[in-house]
């Protein structure tokens, strides 16, 4: 199939291949589903983005804890970490001050894996949007 | 808006959804989407089962 372009029209199609391999990731990154939904892949983001969204939002109102970036406990740094996954939902929940309130239900700790899971779920979406991005999956 | 999960219900939504995230970006057509996520789904909820009538076991 490559055969059939013509020699001129490959570099720029190459040129679009690598700007979208950088593009879907970072994309994907920031809003969960992104990555995958600028490739033309609707259900699949739309899908990512529900679960990952969902995750993460009933994390937060089962008011589990956010972790910061203020090094310390390994603990908190792997949290950190899970949780920067999440981009935007993460930012815009550091920037309301959500769940850095004190720990008040016994199920709290549920919700704070919830988000960190969510996190990590994306940085496994951010892969896959890689991955299509690169044709290595359709 | 707080709510309030059971430890069973909690484990429900997180399987459900780590599921379809798995699916969907662990195969390659829409059919071994389904039928991964669903081996997923079963994998997890049944690992809570197992685990919760072990404990129920072991405290007997």
């Amino acid at each position: 199939m490559t055969n059939s372009i013509p020699p001129k029209n490959k570099p720029v199609q190459q040129q679009n291949a690598s700007t979208i391999s950088v593009l879907a990731p970072a994309v994907g990154w920031f809003i969960p589903g992104a990555g995958h939904m600028i490739q033309k892949r609707w259900i699949r983001g739309i899908l990512l983005l529900v679960s990952i969204g969902t995750l993460f939002v009933l994390g937060l109102m089962m008011q589990g804890h956010i972790y910061k970036a203020n090094g310390g406990d390994i603990l908190d740094i792997l949290g950190f970490i899970g949780d920067l996954g999440a981009g935007a939902f993460y930012i815009v929940s550091l920037s309301l001050n959500w769940g850095l309130g004190a720990i008040a239900l016994a199920t709290a700790d549920y919700g704070t894996k919830f988000m960190i899971v969510a996190g990590l779920l994306n940085f496994i979406a951010v892969a896959d949007a890689y991955h299509i991005a690169i044709g290595k999956k359709q | 808006m707080t709510i309030q999960l059971s430890h069973f219900s909690a484990a429900f939504v997180f399987a459900l959804f780590a599921s379809i995230v798995f699916g969907i970006t662990h195969r390659e057509t829409p059919r071994d989407m389904i039928r991964y996520g669903a081996y997923c789904f079963v994998m997890f909820l049944g690992g809570v089962l197992v685990a919760g009538w072990a404990m129920w076991l072991v405290r007997r």
